[in-house]
């Protein structure tokens, strides 16, 4: 097992996310919760990193300190070279979560739109650029439709689509996939490769399922509990992540990668005992 | 102090938020539904005529039900026809045209009063849900307010507009009633535009936040378009407020020209004239029902910002 990256794009200039000595702590009425601890992250332009590990270990946290959703107790978070702050300012990425969270009110299309308008883009830029994302998540015939009247998958695809309406250079997802079937989300899984392809961000993404990990990323960043600790970076050597296709699934290499990032996640305790609120699918 | 749930539930402002659009032909229904229950009342109130004690049921000394005589309780139809009729020997006006004159004129107040009991009951939500600070300052005041019985406030009222000369702006009784007014409706309106800028999910908040647009901007696009499920029936109930606080206005203000004035007037001239004085009560009933109309309007203008996102 390697701690640094040995296969996919090695950092190369500035990194599009690097994090540096970070640790997080909240207080509350009772008590001060350390949710992360010590760490160190860099994420190279176009790279897909995972960060995987069971719930509570900080994951969602680390997402929201590059999102500038959080500010970091200790350390620094940079993005494309700039503060968070001041990267989200810049509109430097996207971001998409679990929940659609798209606004009930607008439209499909309007939805989309949302972040162009408010950034105060002309409306045939806006037109333009949503059909084309439209297309992209193919979602073209929904335009005109309601949140309410989609899917889980399809308002899941809108909320993507909405992250890239920027066109940012990093996208950030915590868990968007979190709450769809099985057969949706590989489906999703599947799109989400071409899309990254299609696009060359870079792509931090939260997960739990140990195959989503493996099947989209360049590195898994692999995390451990109380306090939320990297405990390793695994590089998945299965090719360039763009040209991923769904038969990739039924590889010997795919299985082979699962089982690794499978035993960096159970460390200490050995292979066999599942770690609580980690799919092992 | 009350949790904002509690007062939410107690001013009537829960559960809209889950009820689904009503589609037209459930509309029509509840239509049909409201006509029939009016008629069923005056089903109820000529059987009670025709079936109940002269004297009314009186138990230990207790006048529990109305008297059923012609005076106490006229017949519905008599009470129709008086509508018909001129209002007396003198005058060539019909009751129902007074009673449409005097409902359009309260309407009026009652409006004037709606319109700036929702602004300043906005206004107040605004400042709490932007400073923290001043809903733990405010909210109890608000709370308080509506404490203070309407009797006690309408000669205040009165006496502190009189000394209001500004220029040619001089203050008119029709100005009291209309504060008395705006001051029963803004605290519906308060309490559920609190509720519902605080409404949007923390996800929704968060992708505002990602945006990095303003508070003003992150209002307008994200807090009010969410707080419309909310905002509806404490608008609805703000105006059935304002229309009772400016019929009891013009009584205690002493306001001419109104329904609540017409309703005094009519009882005394009554003993001779029972239908008469129904006809003004008919009035108000007319002008809540007209005041809820024209919410349920602005609701029906509104209706895509009352769809409930479906979870994924
Ligand atoms: N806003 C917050 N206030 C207090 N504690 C928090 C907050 N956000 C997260 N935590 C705590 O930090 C830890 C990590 O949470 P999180 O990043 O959501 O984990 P994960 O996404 O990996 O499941 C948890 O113990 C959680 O209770
Ligand atoms: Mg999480």
């Amino acid at each position: 097992m390697t701690e640094v990256p040995t296969t996919g794009p090695v950092p190369i200039g500035v990194p599009a996310v690097e994090v540096r000595g970070v640790d997080k702590t909240f207080s509350s009425k009772n008590g001060t919760v350390t949710a992360l601890e010590g760490i160190d992250l860099a994420v190279a332009p176009g790279e897909f990193v995972s960060l995987i590990g069971p719930s509570g270990c900080g994951k969602s946290t680390l997402l929201r300190l590059i999102a500038d959703l959080e500010a970091p107790s200790t350390g620094s978070v940079t993005v494309f070279g700039k503060t968070a702050r001041q990267a989200r300012i810049d509109q430097e990425y996207g971001i998409a979560f679990q929940q659609a969270g798209l606004l009930p009110w607008r439209t499909v299309r309007a939805n989309i739109e949302l972040p162009l308008e408010l950034h105060g883009a002309s409306r045939a830029e806006r037109t333009a650029r949503a059909t084309e994302l439209l297309e992209l998540v193919g979602l073209s015939d929904f335009g005109g439709s309601y949140p309410d009247q989609l899917s889980g998958g399809m308002q899941q695809r809108v909320a993507i689509a909405r992250a890239l309406a920027e066109r940012p250079r990093l996208l950030l997802m915590d868990e968007p996939f979190g709450a769809l079937d099985e057969m949706t989300r590989e489906r999703m899984q599947t799109e989400l490769v071409r899309i990254c392809g299609e696009t060359g961000a870079a792509v931090v993404f939260v997960t739990h399922s140990i195959p989503e990990a493996v099947f989209l990323s360049n590195r898994v960043v692999v995390m451990s509990p109380r306090p939320g600790r990297i405990r390793e970076v695994l590089a998945v050597d299965l090719g360039r992540a763009a040209d991923r296709r769904d038969d990739l699934r039924e590889d010997e290499h795919f299985f082979a990668n699962v089982s690794a990032v499978r035993e960096l996640l159970h460390g200490d305790q050995g292979a066999r005992p599942a770690v609580r609120g980690v799919e092992n699918r | 102090m009350p949790s904002l749930d509690g007062l939410v539930s107690a001013a009537g402002l829960v559960g809209s938020r889950l009820r689904t659009r009503t589609p037209s032909a459930f509309r029509w229904r509840r239509a049909t539904l409201g006509a029939l229950g009016l008629l069923l009342l005056a089903v109820v109130w000529e059987l009670y005529k025709a079936l109940g004690p002269e004297d009314g049921v009186v138990v230990g000394g207790l006048t529990v039900l109305p008297r059923t005589t012609d005076l106490a309780m006229p017949h519905v139809w008599d009470v129709l026809a008086r509508l018909g009729q001129p209002v007396n020997s003198t005058q060539d006006t019909l009751v129902w045209q007074a009673v449409l004159g005097a409902a359009v004129f309260s309407l009026g107040v009652a409006g004037v009063g709606w319109l700036v009991g929702v602004v300043v009951g906005l206004a107040l939500a605004l400042l709490m849900q932007r400073f923290r600070t001043a809903e733990s300052a405010v909210l109890p005041w608000v709370i308080l307010s509506q404490t203070v019985p309407l009797i006690a406030i309408a000669p205040l009222v009165r006496r502190w507009g009189s000394q209001i000369e500004i220029g040619a702006f001089q203050w008119e009784n029709w100005m009291s009633v209309a504060v008395i007014a705006s001051y029963l409706a803004f605290f519906p309106v308060a309490v559920g535009a609190l509720r519902g800028l605080g409404s949007p999910d923390a996800i929704h908040t968060d992708l505002f936040r990602s945006y990095a647009v303003g508070w003003w901007t992150t209002l307008w696009r994200l807090r009010l378009p969410a707080s419309v499920p909310y905002l509806l029936p404490a608008l609805r109930l703000a105006a059935a407020n304002a229309v009772i606080g400016a019929v009891v206005a013009e009584v205690s203000i002493g306001l001419r020209g109104g329904i609540g004035r017409m309703i005094i007037e009519y009882a005394q001239s009554g003993s001779g004239d029972p239908a008469k004085t129904w006809a003004p009560i008919l009035g108000a009933v007319l002008l809540g029902l007209l005041a809820a109309g024209v919410v349920a309007l602005l609701g029906l203008l509104l209706g895509r910002f009352r769809r409930g996102e479906v979870s994924a």
